[in-house]
């Protein structure tokens, strides 16, 4: 189906109240156009078009909830929908941390379309592989890249008054450059908003230098080394991190935000004092929706460490009720602040260490620490005297981002982080960090 | 690889279904009642009619209804239940020798005709980047078929109450025993998939899996220190039985240090013991670094098989189609060609299979319309085949497909995901505690733990849940901070003794994330008791702040 208009996921939503005897109903509606090409050994591998529209509804008796899905939008399935959640929630019992349907909320609207995103079509995509692919050709290198692009709109509503309806659109693209003998290999990593702001043969150019230069990689011995971090190489590493930014799991005694001996860690400083990070719907490089589906709150721009300090941490509803606390909304984006530097002046400025492209695989070993492990990959190099010497062969790392937060000599200019996997859009500086912990070595290209 | 797609599913329906329920959320009778198969039929004519008019050399069809429930307790509380239930249509069409695919939600005979169409278009603008066309192994038409997982007890039918009141039980079982906090989860998956392709094949497939993981957690505030256990179950292919578990079914680990499951599982008994063991865990020996024998249970060897072998023998990756994302793989076509490749010891064998009852990734028939099928990976250590789809069974000079083309929806294109991948019990007899009996300073492992490997499948490192010190042939204490990393080739060249088929058993992973856009997969990995000689284990104990 098309997508909805606002006019037409209103009139959904107040139809869909409109069925329910329930004490309060909630309604989401969602629905997006998902356009991609990837590409691999110089060719297109698969390219589609996805489009999907889901209603849900969420009715309540007092305590007691229920909730139903659907993809279809004819008068009888929305009825359907409708009592089929009255149906569960008649059969519920009380959930004691229940949380009636949150009050009237202000959407303040954030720049989340552009309305360029009509550019997005079979034959704009193809041509963005095109122009990646035949990059790497006339290098004599074998692309394996993907573009997506994706425009749509998210609905809520509830019978408290709350509204909310927003466009999106947004496109995301790295490519992969390889030697054809599998010695360099270079990777690049973009998102973008506006999509005449992005250019795929620039970003692939990026991806072709370093695989030309990363073969012939040379062997280091494991240990602590000064790194420089690409704004991509540490965004996985922050993402377990912020993920624990939970008020309940620390107050519980079960995250690194925990105090020995009782209660949390809000407002001690874990953090080199260079350290800020925010969470902002509205910035203008990474806005997100102006709420947060699940409680239907509105987000406000949130301090999470400021000067080193664990600034705030996250509150669900029945958490903050409990502990006497403003309740927040579940943070879109994580933007941390950087320096003006770009990442050839931080490697510039670093007499011995280790310039990591992109980080693999990361996994929480330890959550007592945050202690995570992964790999670097697609473009690792020795840096000496303010320069790249050589390739070097990819390390596996035992790290903490707490530690490493710890350890940054030098921030350098934020950048966009696209990752479709992550639970936040991210702005990362580039970082230049002392004593990151490589434990041993890996033979991957 | 094993990605978060765990954690993106809870937060995505988090989103919009928190819910504690105790009913059925979609009445059974409709989820009992599927599309009936002509309507099905006449849309995939619609669609392949619409495809062959625009010029599509083949087209296949996928009308799938995909119903899922996912139920979440912590302690004595039901914290959500998540019903979802989507329907639609994919149509992937071959026209000018290349691909294009859309999906729609919209199930008419006009809108999937549409659907074709633009799918043709797609593959057009794209076909001028092709080096070369697309070829597709020959897969006889099967008419019309249907294939359904066996079970005696349907998910579906079970009511949400019995359920939720099981988890619970786990819970209170698990604080009762020295956990601080529990949280217990049951992942249920229905999906209804009608394939058809210009073939010949109308395929109707009924799949059910289902998971039951829970994390014990016990906390010392004096001293700010937490551990965890998590559940010892696997994943299965199979209805609701799965927690019906008799004596039977449980297995005595070696030393008895613990009771593991096969076939069936006891989440209650299993919650207890974990209770008791998060707890031992605070003060557990932490582990001096150096080199061990490991004797690595099936419920923990299944991780390291999954990453090392299942993914590094993909033939899509070996190729370099998942270069960007996934990665590569060490295993590359030279090393087959040369037929003496040692990838592991002499007694290391692995089956590829989609048949075995009970595993997550036994099937009818691929996305492919290829029936599932078993064969050799790995023969005597020597690597002898990969896993392949209809698009590369000519690269490695092979007349038909081994069926591994799988999509996690109708909305997601299908590619090439791993089947079952086994490695084959030992010969000889040998039981769990004579294996344990000849090693002098080992460690034994397990559960599953934190897991991580490179993009060519050469370096990884797996912790687990449960470490066991061995020391002159007996299991002395629990170990703390354990980790151990390896090179694949020289890890699988280091095994030296397995257990016989009376240990074997199969762990698996419920959400195995590959390819762009990423999708997830179910499947199941087989072994015995197995011990691998030398080694490198490193302690994880960090100090921050």
């Amino acid at each position: 189906m098309k997508l909805l208009n606002q006019d037409e996921a209103k009139r959904i939503s107040a139809k869909v109240m409109a069925l329910t005897k329930a004490d309060e109903c909630r309604v989401s509606i969602s629905g997006s156009r998902k356009g991609n090409v990837r590409y691999a050994r110089n060719s297109v591998s698969t390219a589609g078009l996805v489009e999907d529209t889901q209603l849900s509804v969420s009715v309540a008796f007092g305590k007691r909830q229920g909730t139903a899905q659907i993809n279809e939008f004819d008068d009888k399935s929305l009825e359907k929908a409708v009592r089929r959640a009255e149906e569960v929630a008649r059969l519920a019992p009380e959930n004691p941390e229940f949380m009636p349907a949150v009050g009237k909320q202000e959407f303040r609207a954030t720049p989340t379309y552009n309305k360029n995103a009509d550019a997005f079509s079979p034959e704009y995509r193809a041509e963005m592989a095109f122009q990646s692919i035949d990059a790497a050709r006339k290098k004599g290198l074998v692309a394996a890249g993907f573009f997506s692009d994706s425009t749509g709109f998210e609905c809520i509503a509830n019978s408290n008054g709350v509204f909310g309806y927003q466009e999106l659109a947004s496109l995301n693209f790295t490519v992969t450059t390889r030697t054809e003998d599998g010695r360099g290999s270079g990777w690049v990593n973009r998102a973008a908003y506006d999509p005449k702001s992005f250019d795929a043969r620039a970003a692939s150019e990026i991806a072709i230098e370093k695989a030309l230069r990363s073969v012939e990689a040379k062997a280091l011995e494991p240990g602590r080394y000064t790194v420089v971090l690409e704004p991509s190489a540490s965004s996985d590493m922050l993402n377990f991190m912020f993920g624990a930014f939970d008020a309940r799991q620390a107050d519980e005694g079960r995250s690194f935000l925990a105090k020995k001996g009782g209660g949390n860690r809000l407002g001690d400083r874990l953090f080199d004092e260079k350290v800020n990070v925010w969470a902002d719907p509205w910035d203008a490089n990474a806005p997100v929706l102006p709420w947060e589906q699940q409680s239907m709150m509105a987000r406000r721009k949130t301090d999470l460490i400021k000067n080193g300090q664990v600034a705030s941490l996250d509150y669900d509803r029945y958490w903050a009720q409990k502990s006497g606390k403003p309740a927040s909304a579940d943070h879109g984006n994580i933007i941390m602040a950087g320096g003006s530097k770009s990442t050839e002046q931080l490697i510039a400025e670093t007499r011995k260490g280790i310039l990591v492209t992109r980080t693999w695989y990361i996994r929480m070993v330890d959550p007592q620490s945050v202690l995570l492990t992964g790999l670097t990959r697609d473009g690792t190099f020795y840096i000496e005297n303010g320069k790249i010497r050589h390739p070097i062969k990819n390390f596996r790392f035992n790290e903490s981002p707490v530690v490493m937060l710890n350890n940054i000599d030098e921030l350098g200019k934020p950048m966009l982080i696209g990752d479709a996997n992550s639970r936040f859009r991210m702005m990362i500086p580039a970082m230049r960090v002392r004593d990151f912990n490589f434990t041993s070595l890996s033979d991957a290209v | 690889m094993e990605r978060r797609t765990f954690l993106k599913v809870g937060a995505a329906a988090g989103g919009t279904l928190l819910v504690p329920v105790f009913g059925n959320a979609i009445a059974a009778e409709e989820l009992m009642n599927p599309m009936a198969v002509q309507f099905k039929k006449s849309l995939a004519d619609a669609a392949m009619n619409a495809a062959t008019k625009a010029g599509a050399s083949y087209c296949d069809v996928r009308i799938g209804r995909y119903l899922n429930q996912f139920i979440t307790t912590r302690d004595v509380n039901v914290e959500n239940i998540v019903n979802t239930e989507s329907s639609g249509v994919g149509v992937r069409v071959l026209a000018n020798g290349a691909y294009g695919f859309v999906a729609t939600n919209v199930m008419t005979p006009d809108a999937v005709a549409d659907a074709a169409r633009q799918a043709v278009a797609i593959a057009r603008a794209n076909a001028r980047l092709q080096s070369e066309p697309v070829q597709l192994a020959p897969v006889k038409g099967v008419g019309e078929v249907a294939w359904a997982t066996p079970f005696t007890k349907d998910w579906r039918t079970v009511p949400v109450k019995e359920k939720a009141e099981m988890l619970i039980a786990a819970n209170k079982a698990g604080l009762a025993a020295g956990a601080t906090f529990m949280t217990s989860m049951l992942f249920q998956v229905n999906q209804q998939k009608y394939f058809a392709s210009t073939d010949g094949s109308y395929i109707d497939q009924d799949v059910h899996r289902l998971w039951s993981p829970f994390t014990a957690t016990a906390v010392d505030k004096a001293s700010g220190k937490f551990r965890t256990r998590d559940g010892l179950s696997s994943p299965a292919g199979m209805g609701y039985e799965f927690f019906d578990a008799q004596p039977r079914h449980k297995v005595r680990a070696a030393g008895g240090v613990t009771t593991l499951y096969h076939g069936a599982y006891d989440i209650v008994e299993d919650a207890k013991a974990a209770g008791r063991q998060a707890r031992e865990k605070l003060t557990a020996k932490s582990v001096e670094p150096g080199k061990y024998d490991l004797v690595l249970s099936p419920e923990h060897l299944f991780l390291t098989i999954h990453e090392s072998v299942g993914h590094a023998t993909e033939l899509d990756r070996v190729l370099g189609y998942e270069a960007n994302y996934a990665g590569t793989s060490f295993a590359t076509l030279d090393k087959w060609q040369s037929k003496k490749f040692k990838y592991g010891s002499d007694i290391v064998n692995f089956v590829a299979d989609r048949t075995t009852p009970g595993s997550l990734g036994a099937v009818g028939y691929d996305d492919e319309g290829v029936p599932g099928k078993r064969w050799d990976i790995i023969k005597n250590g020597v690597l002898v085949n990969y896993q392949a789809t209809r698009d590369q069974a000519h690269i490695i000079g092979e007349k038909e497909s081994h069926g591994c083309s799988f999509a996690d929806s109708w909305s997601s294109v299908q590619f090439q995901r791993m089947p079952n991948v086994s490695l084959a019990a030992g010969a000889n007899k040998l039981t769990p505690d004579e294996l344990v009996k000849d090693v002098k300073k080992g460690i034994y492992i397990l559960g599953r733990g934190s897991y991580s490997i490179d993009q060519q499948r050469y370096n990884f490192q797996f912790g687990g849940q449960l470490f066991y010190e061995i020391k002159d042939g007996k299991i002395t204490q629990q170990l703390g901070d354990v980790a151990y990393q390896a090179n694949t080739q020289e890890f699988w060249n280091a095994c030296t003794a397995m257990c016989d088929e009376r240990d074997w058993r199969m762990g698996g992973s419920f959400f195995d994330g590959k390819g762009q856009p990423s999708q997830i997969s179910a499947v199941s990995h087989g072994s015995s008791t197995t011990r691998f000689n030398g080694i490198n284990v490193i302690n994880t104990a960090r100090k921050i702040a």
